[in-house]
């Protein structure tokens, strides 16, 4: 759910980045945080364990500039991948505006990227949201690696409402822009359709 | 819809400014902000220079997102209050109206009792405007800036 403050002439959007455990959603946001100017960013926030595994969120909030004298404001969140972590996901998923579904391309994480995209799509209609009608983009993540699935095969699996797709190497940021500009731009569109 | 849209309007930009201005003094607090359940900051008053509003805002509603979690879990409605002490600053969180979250910070210049007391005025308060402020958004009509951008104008951010 966006925030429109007319006062400060702002308009504030909230989109997760979800996915499997290590799927690289943490290091999407850490690629976007360095190469971002400073005035256009805040601080990087992580709440992780001591092993660095995101334990409830790590959030980020950017600035990517005015839209008719309005600022527009994107704070970016990340789920904790872990399965046990549901109860920590679905509070997160509050008041969202746009998802980026982070995929693990190597061939052994299949299940777990088909598992993670299913719980998504539950997760979001436990709060009255439905998949198919936020905005909403796909990363195949870890395209660097050698076992990994043929992208015809990961779209196949992971998108089959066929919605904007990006290959991605998070760590070294392949993609990483590509796939935020992307779900902004949704999320924009959205706004302009609801209004 | 379940969550209706955020809107923030002048005039009740300004009443919730005066509300939480006064708090300050009248709690001797450090800080006071209000941020909606979502982590979006929306009005703050105090010291506020010297600490990182927004990543306060958003660390705040996943506290009290948390929190509802564990309400629920234990078949409470929700847990409407939180107090965290530390060695000099304490914090004290309120739920109000189900809807925004007051947040105070203050040292030893004040007391958890007159924070509470100060707090609870505060809150019907809010709750006041945050009602008003909610039906004025849902009345049909009501404009919105975004109704007016163009494909072109959503472009022109991304062009680096």
């Amino acid at each position: 759910m966006s925030f429109i403050n007319y006062m400060a002439r702002e308009i504030n959007c909230k989109l997760v980045y979800y996915g499997p455990g290590l799927c690289g959603k943490t290091t999407n946001l850490q690629y976007i945080y360095e190469r971002t100017n400073p005035d256009a960013k805040g601080k990087m926030i992580s709440l992780a364990t001591e092993t660095e595994r995101t334990l409830f969120f790590d959030f980020l909030p950017l600035s990517l500039g005015e839209i008719r004298g309005f600022k527009t404001r994107f704070h970016l969140y990340t789920v904790p991948g872990q399965v046990f972590y549901d109860a920590s996901r679905k509070l997160i998923l509050k008041g969202v505006d746009g998802v980026v579904f982070v995929a693990d391309s190597q061939i052994e994480r299949t299940e777990a990227n088909l598992e993670s995209v299913e719980n998504l799509r539950t997760n979001l209609a436990e709060q009255g949201y439905s998949l198919d009608k936020l905005p909403y983009v796909v990363q195949y993540n870890k395209r660097d690696l050698p076992n990994v699935a043929s992208l015809e095969e990961l779209r196949q699996m992971i998108n089959p409402t066929n919605v904007p797709d990006f290959e991605a190497v998070a760590r070294t940021g392949v993609g990483v822009f590509d796939t935020l500009k992307a779900v902004a731009k949704l999320v924009l569109t959205e706004l302009k359709k609801g209004s | 819809m379940i969550n209706p849209q955020m809107v923030m309007y002048e005039e009740e930009f300004n009443q919730i400014q005066a509300v939480v201005d006064r708090l300050v003094r009248d709690a001797n607090a450090k800080v006071v902000f209000i941020v909606d359940k979502n982590g979006q900051l929306i009005a703050a008053a105090g010291d506020i220079d010297n600490i990182d509003t927004t990543s306060l805002a958003s660390l705040t509603a996943g506290n009290i997102a948390a929190t509802g979690g564990m309400a629920k879990l234990l078949k409470e409605n929700e847990f409407a209050t939180q107090f965290h002490e530390g060695e000099k600053a304490n914090i004290h969180i309120q739920l109000v109206g189900n809807r925004v979250i007051l947040v105070v910070i203050f040292d030893s210049r004040s007391s958890l009792g007159l924070v509470r007391l100060r707090v609870k005025k505060a809150s019907e308060e809010l709750n006041h405007i945050f009602e008003a402020l909610l039906n004025k958004v849902q009345e049909p009509g009501a404009d919105s800036p975004f109704a007016e951008i163009t494909d072109e104008d959503i472009d022109n951010l991304f062009n680096d």
